[in-house]
């Protein structure tokens, strides 16, 4: 009695995912709330939902509408995505890092913005076309829609620059080493490179090897790791603290932001960053004590090479197919989106606004915010928008993590070493 | 003396299939047979449902391609039979030399952890035996680093085997000028040294608390006709405490054995998700090439073969045990 | 019995080492819990310069350390004390009978250990959801779940220890009990569980600090309402920086209840057994 027990409760416990599975996404009659993870953009969590609280106010007493938010660290944020798009229930509206657009859009949970789609948010005019162009493949519909946009500035501190007797921003990358190299003596150095961390390593090797004239992926989405033109630029990127010298070798472990504390307290002279400006103030550091320029170009740009020093980054948000309200849920993007709320929460966290209609609002005049959308008009390129594009940044920036270590402990790094630890990424990528 | 001291332990039933010789078995109650059964059943229960029960359907997935693409609809996954066993196993490629390396590490790791750990408990538990002033504030001290969430212990560790600013290397480089050069400790080679002293500190606590309960059910008789045999402080540890540990022993190390195999929280908290060559635990390495990839049927099957190893590992331990003990 | 001058020199030398290898990082956290975020970024020093108690203050707003302590509180208080509950009964059945299926049930329950927690955290995670689907039964993003989960983790260990434990309890003391008129169960109330005492303290604490600790599914698992201390500390690690001198000052200020438990328990581990148990 007690086996036949026994196998009833296993039976259940068996059959109950097998029984929901393919969760259905009929709307029931639904109640009007909405859930939304916001990610984290300020100082902290609760910082963050004291911004966003009262915005959301807003759009209930607009709309009648309620949104809950949960802020979430982005550590976990990919992990509960995951979840999320694998069992089918969760929030309705989310923050996505745009890098992860094309991997997200793979998994199908997310709705498309067609055309049609889009119409209802305020139509595709609207966006600001490199960022629109961030939020999935090329030949799809986006998979969600940009929401903060963010470029990699050069940020000086101006006291040393004067001190060192540097009179204006480097343009080239040898004018940043010479100017690196003015600026390293004992207690400082020139440039700080945070070279633990995966996401910027790959980057960084994005921009070069943009520069460089070369891909990470082919036309077919092959990886396309090993080529002379990315060997070239990792090498380059490596070289600042190898051979020029101007990032002090402790930089090969900094993982959590330290370089933007370096540079607030004045230990390091530059600092190349997304949006670094409510960092800084944050640690006290005014916004007259440094100085913003785009990043520097090669001297003479090899063949094939791109004027790219920067690339697209910012946040996306994404609506998930499971949700129960969906025209809710378009609504609140369109909100979100909206002109009054992209110069209010970009001013805020320092980013610029993902439509065009607001550029020229007074709130993103102030030097940085200025040269952030020069690049992000100009010269910045969206990272391969591919489903591996995770893949991608995870290994290429943990082989570089390896060789700045390498670097780091007093071995050199020749061009072999590059491009074996390069080959050996490209031999992992799967799929 | 009339106590069964010599009770056979745990794991000596894995290998009995009856009794041991010798043993009375005045403990059996015939009449209710179905009350054993009934006292299992919650056990049985919870066990099924969050352990095994998953566990299979995570066998079931590594068979499965489970990528990005069909985690919607994952029980549609499509079946690509040993597939992804032989994508991530294949030591030919980079992705098997890859695991192989992390088995490597891990099982240097474990072993030197577990080790330690387990030696560090021991004296302290012994040591800590006979009351004196300031035990239990001794005591209580020792588990702190137990008591601590591991995210904070494990934290403070980055923060001080930093290499400019962190007080490992402003003890040993500054205060006590042991090195030239300021060693770095999260990156390069030394962060197996680094990884390894974090889980000792975080593990010693745990073997030394199941230890001195142990020490309690030691009578001090045993330890008076030692010391009055002449037997000093080592013969007495070989010949009444360990011995007497033995059940609790043998658990212990083979837990602590299967525990810092799979830990995934110091390397994790420690390397920040992506742990450096000499370093790489075959935790993280799953975890880094499943979740952050997407490709869950790879990494369940990367799980699958480290789950084997253990099983292979835990039969043979349990089998010199027994062996062992039936010699003894 | 007494030792020898060398055995108490050894002695002392060997748990002052003890002391400085588990004090060290302590005293590190309290040292820079005390310190502007500043100071903490910059070379260590053993003294703060400018010593202050703000970030004790602080830790309060950053992060909603007080929902998280309630949580995880609750969530490895609970699961410590089912866990317990389905131990001893699991390890009285083991440890005092002979039934078929019993060395089945002990290869079973130590065989989870070998099982990584990566294979089986989305599966779990689906079939909690799958459970709430289908009975409305909350399970995923709530403590419940949790509690569940922790407890499930925790149980082979301390059956396993506590089949150890009671085992090496005398059989003696059963048949007295026995002889007395007593059921099992009064044998196992009366007799085993005061005698095992300190493994029951062992395991309790085993319990809830795997409760407290658990990262991994944890992760996955919650939502802010239900979040515990053991991810929710990460907080302190923002977008802009890591207020170092937060997550310490939030590390001692939680590790307070648990650290006081201890002290508390430890007097359970006295020498019990030996007070005339086994004559």
């Amino acid at each position: 009695m007690l086996k036949r027990l026994l196998t009833a409760v296993a039976a259940v416990v068996l059959l109950a995912p097998l029984l929901s599975a393919c969760g259905s996404d009929e709307p029931a009659a639904a109640p009007k709330t909405l859930t939304y993870w916001a990610s984290n953009q300020g100082a902290s969590l609760e910082a963050d939902k004291q911004i966003l609280q009262p915005e959301l106010d807003k759009f209930e007493r607009q709309t009648g509408i309620k949104v809950t938010v949960e802020v979430v660290p982005w550590s976990d944020l990919l992990n509960r995505l995951l979840a999320a798009a694998t069992s089918g229930t969760g929030p309705d509206v989310v923050n996505i890092g745009n890098t992860w657009s094309a991997s997200l859009q793979a998994t199908g949970a997310f709705i498309q913005f067609d055309d049609a789609t889009l119409a209802t948010v305020g139509g595709k005019d609207r966006f600001v076309p490199a960022a629109l162009a961030s939020a999935g493949a090329a030949n799809k519909p986006p998979t969600a829609v940009p929401l903060y946009s963010l470029a990699y500035a050069l940020y000086y501190n101006k006291q040393m620059f004067a001190d060192a007797g540097i009179a204006s921003p480097p343009t080239t990358w040898e004018q940043l080493v010479e100017a690196g190299k003015k600026l390293t003596n004992g207690q400082r150095w020139g440039l700080a490179i945070e070279g633990a961390n995966i996401s910027e390593n790959a980057h960084h090797a994005f921009h070069f090897s943009q520069q460089y004239g070369g891909e990470w992926f082919d036309a077919a989405g092959k990886p396309t790791f090993d080529t002379p033109q990315n060997v070239a630029a990792v090498k380059r990127y490596l070289d600042l603290m190898a051979v020029d010298k101007i990032a002090n070798p402790s930089n090969a472990e900094y993982a959590q932001n330290q370089s933007v504390s370096d540079f607030a307290n004045g230990k390091v002279g530059m600092l190349l960053w997304q949006a670094v400006g409510s960092s800084l103030k944050a640690q006290n550091m005014a916004a007259d004590a440094y100085g913003v320029a785009p990043l520097p170009f090669l001297q003479s740009a090899p063949a094939g090479g791109k004027r790219v020093n920067s690339m697209v980054a910012g946040i996306n948000i994404a609506v998930f197919k499971h949700t129960k309200n969906r025209d809710a849920a378009l609504q609140f993007v369109k909100f979100m989106t909206s002109d009054e709320e992209q110069v209010a929460l970009n001013r805020t966290y320092g980013s610029l606004p993902s439509v065009r209609t607001v550029a020229s609002n007074e709130a993103f005049q102030a030097p940085e915010q200025k040269v952030l959308a020069e690049v992000l008009g100009s010269t910045a390129a969206p990272l391969p928008q591919v489903a591996q594009e995770s893949q991608f940044e995870t290994l290429v920036g943990t082989a570089m993590k390896e060789l700045f270590a390498q670097v780091a402990s007093g071995g050199q790094v020749t061009e072999d070493d590059v491009r074996k630890k390069l080959s050996d990424a490209q031999s992992q990528m799967r799929g | 003396m009339t106590s069964t001291v010599s009770a056979p332990g745990p794991v000596a039933l894995v290998g009995s299939r009856s009794d041991p010789p010798g043993r009375r078995s005045t403990g059996t109650r015939p009449a209710r047979t179905w009350l054993p059964y009934a006292l299992l059943l919650p056990a049985v229960i919870l066990e099924l449902s969050v352990h095994v029960v998953p566990m299979v359907v995570g066998v079931w997935m590594s068979l499965r391609g489970l990528t990005q693409f069909h985690i919607r609809d994952w029980t549609g996954a499509p079946f690509v039979g040993l597939d992804n066993y032989r994508t991530t196993l294949d030591v030919d490629t980079t992705t098997g030399r890859e695991l192989l390396h992390s088995f490597g590490v891990t099982a240097a790791f474990t072993v030197l952890a577990v080790g330690l750990s387990w030696a560090l408990g021991l004296f302290a538990a012994v040591l800590l035996q006979r009351p004196f002033r300031g035990r239990g504030v001794l005591r209580t001290l020792f588990l702190t680093p137990y008591a601590l969430p591991v995210y904070a212990a494990v934290i403070t560790w980055t923060f001080m085997l930093q290499r400019d600013t962190g007080l490992v290397n402003h003890v040993l480089v500054d205060d006590l000028g042991l090195f030239e050069d300021r060693p770095f400790w999260l990156i390069g080679s030394n962060s197996f040294v680094a990884v390894l002293v974090v889980a000792v500190w975080r593990t010693w606590p745990f073997a030394f608390l199941c230890l001195m309960a142990g020490l309690q059910n030691i009578p001090d008789d045993l330890y008076e006709a030692a010391y009055l045999d002449g037997a000093g402080f080592w013969r007495r540890l070989s010949s009444v405490t360990l011995p007497m540990l033995s059940p609790v022993n043998q658990v212990l190390i083979l837990v602590l054995f299967l525990w810092t195999f799979n830990d995934f929280n110091t390397p994790y908290l420690l390397f920040g998700g992506s742990a450096p060559s000499a370093a790489d635990l075959i935790s993280v390495h799953i975890y880094q090439s499943s979740f952050i990839t997407w490709d869950f049927g790879a990494g369940s099957a990367m799980s699958v073969a480290l789950l084997l190893f253990l099983l292979v590992v835990t039969v043979a331990y349990l089998l010199v045990v027994n062996r062992w003990r039936r010699r003894a | 019995m007494r030792e020898t001058l060398a055995e108490r020199y050894a002695r002392r030398v060997v748990l002052t080492l003890l002391v400085l290898f588990t004090l060290t990082p302590i005293y590190a956290m309290v040292s820079s819990a005390a310190k502007p975020l500043r100071d903490v970024q910059n070379s260590f020093t053993w003294l703060p310069s400018r010593p202050t108690l703000q970030p004790f203050v602080d830790i309060w707003r950053t992060v909603p350390l007080g929902r998280y302590l309630v949580n995880s509180l609750v969530v490895s208080s609970l699961a410590a004390l089912v866990s317990v509950a389905v131990a001893i009964f699991a390890a009285f059945a083991v440890s005092r009978y002979r039934f078929r299926g019993r060395t089945t049930f002990s290869v079973a329950v130590l065989s989870t250990q070998m099982f990584p927690g990566i294979l089986f955290l989305l599966p779990l995670f689906l079939i909690y959801v799958n459970i709430g689907n289908a009975t409305g039964v909350q399970l995923y993003a709530s403590r419940t779940g949790l509690i569940i989960t922790y407890l499930t983790f925790s149980l082979p260990f301390s059956i396993w220890m506590l089949v150890g434990y009671f085992d090496s309890i005398p059989r003696g003391l059963d048949e007295a009990a026995q002889m007395d008129g007593a059921g099992p169960m009064r044998t196992l109330f009366s007799v085993i569980l005061p005698t095992a005492v300190p493994g029951i303290v062992a395991v309790a604490v085993y319990a809830f600090m795997t409760a407290w600790g658990e990262v991994l599914f944890a992760s996955v698992m919650t939502d802010e309402s239900s979040r515990t201390l053991a991810i929710g500390l990460r907080g302190y690690a923002t977008q802009y920086q890591v207020y170092w001198n937060q997550v310490m000052a939030a590390s001692l200020v939680v590790s307070v209840p648990v650290v006081a438990g201890f002290l508390f328990l430890q007097r359970y581990f006295v020498a019990g057994l030996t007070a005339g148990a086994v004559k």
